[in-house]
């Protein structure tokens, strides 16, 4: 079973009816207790960073257990962004904190959300990169990008005015910042490679 | 570098169970299109970037129907949806969204509530509202009115309602600045003068609007080929093209169009 995330900020359709056509068995979960034991986790991407770190708080200690104990995780959009410490969309709030760096807006005279599709640029192998190869268009939406200060965890950018983190990859930590779900077929591959990591 | 999106427009009947794909808005010489889940599942396999159901049914109780066409479309369609026509309140805006959509398309009531486009925007995100403009040029030039040059002499734009029936004084290049500064994440420009001629877009009209806000433009209205499209990507930065018949009818495939566009330099997903 692979957990879907509701921490009460709208549409999980997408996402739901995407791990669905890879052949997942996805459940969207309300409460913590049923994410314990999931072969893998979905925190979906939907509002602002501090709203969503507020309502994600209560599943932060079962979350960081699954984390630990080497259940495959992915982020998604403000999924991936609450993975690190902060974010300049809402000083003051505390991320999961489980990637060092922060998130940043995205620079002056770029068009902000960046919306639409974006090709990848590659940068090394991930498990949810398989099958998936430079030029690749995902749809990205999103006003904020993720720092992270190590480097070598970002599997693959997107060009919108500075390199984005457009996906990331650490142990069994995975995140995009663009929408797989809403990335037409390559969006899809990218779901179900997720999937089978979480079959191994 | 983000790619110009293509972007299919349903027009749908939802006076029928399941609805129906309408081709044209006025009830005239109708013709039947399609099934809206199914066509716009075609399109999805085909290479759409996006899809737009507009309810143009002019009757009521039919928030359901629609419903349950992007609930049906959301399970077979994996690229954004986006939903307008007759919504008015934010418990249609819940519902639609509830269903699957990403994005909401608002016209007449948002020039009638504007604070409709922040209220929605402050909910679901700035990129989750979309405001259609359908713009009419005026050549009667008026004091405090956003001039404009075309090849047909200097006008202006206005504002109008209720699928172009009703006018309402507005000028639509203003409108537009306002509804960005409101929270609107996109505009939908339709060209009242070129919609329905297969003459191309309003070249000028999406050439000023586009200069003149920062948030994304889909140009709609008058689109009957591929070179149409070709050209208001040429002339204009705007980021999407938005057509109905030309694909509902056989005429072209978004596959024919992307691949037309993409030899000839513009930057498209293939």
């Amino acid at each position: 079973m692979i957990a879907v995330i509701d921490y009460g900020m709208g549409n999980l359709f997408s996402i739901y009816n995407a791990l669905v056509r890879v052949n997942a068995s996805p459940e969207i979960v309300h409460e913590p207790d049923r994410i314990i034991g999931a072969s893998g986790i979905v925190i979906p991407g939907v509002g602002a960073f501090g709203k969503c770190m507020e309502k994600l708080s209560r599943f932060e200690v079962a979350l960081f257990d699954e984390f630990r104990n080497g259940t495959p995780i992915l982020g998604i959009c403000i999924g991936q962004q609450v993975l690190f410490q902060r974010s300049q969309e809402s000083p003051g709030a505390k991320g999961l904190g489980w990637i060092a760096g922060e998130v940043v807006k995205l620079p002056e005279g770029v068009m902000i959300p960046q919306m639409g599709w974006n090709s990848l640029c590659i940068k090394r192998h991930a498990e949810i990169l398989e099958g998936l190869a430079d030029g690749d268009m995902f749809y990205f939406v999103h006003s904020y990008h993720c720092v992270p200060e190590d480097k070598s965890i970002i599997v693959a950018t997107a060009e919108h005015g500075v390199e984005v983190a457009a996906a990331i990859s650490k142990d069994n930590l995975s995140a995009t910042q663009f929408h797989p779900e809403k990335s037409g077929k390559k969006g899809l591959k990218l779901l179900d490679n997720f999937v089978r990591s979480t079959r191994c | 570098m983000l790619a110009r999106r293509i972007i299919p427009c349903l027009d749908c009947d939802l006076g029928v169970p399941g609805g129906r794909v309408v081709k044209g808005v006025e009830f005239k010489k109708i013709r039947y299109a399609g099934i809206p889940w199914k066509l716009a599942a075609k399109y999805y396999l085909d290479g759409a970037d996006e899809i737009v159901f507009l309810d143009i049914t002019a009757s009521h109780d039919r928030r359901d129907t629609m419903v349950s066409v992007i609930k049906k479309t959301s399970q077979e369609v994996f690229v954004p949806l986006a939903v307008g026509g007759g919504i008015k309140s934010k418990e249609d805006v819940r519902d639609v969204f509830n269903a699957g959509a990403d994005k909401i398309t608002i016209n007449t009531s948002a020039l009638n509530h504007p604070d409709l486009i922040t209220e929605i925007s402050d909910l679901y995100g700035r990129q989750a509202v979309v405001v259609a403009i359908d713009a009419k040029r005026r050549y009667e030039l008026e004091d405090c009115r956003e001039i404009v040059q075309t090849p047909e002499g200097p006008c202006w734009f206005e504002c109008s309602i209720f699928g172009g029936r009703k006018f309402t004084g507005v000028d639509a290049i203003a409108w537009a600045k306002k509804a960005e500064k409101l929270g609107a994440g996109e505009i939908l420009l339709t060209s009242m003068d070129k919609d329905g001629t297969y003459d191309g877009f309003d070249i000028q009209l999406t050439k000023e609007v586009v200069h003149r806000i920062k948030i994304p433009v889909i140009a709609s209205g008058g689109c009957a080929n591929p070179a149409h499209i070709l050209q208001v990507f040429q002339r204009t930065d705007v980021s999407a093209a938005l057509a109905a018949s030309i694909f509902h009818f056989g005429e072209y495939s978004i596959a024919e169009v992307k691949n037309y566009l993409s030899e000839r330099g513009v930057n498209i997903r293939l």
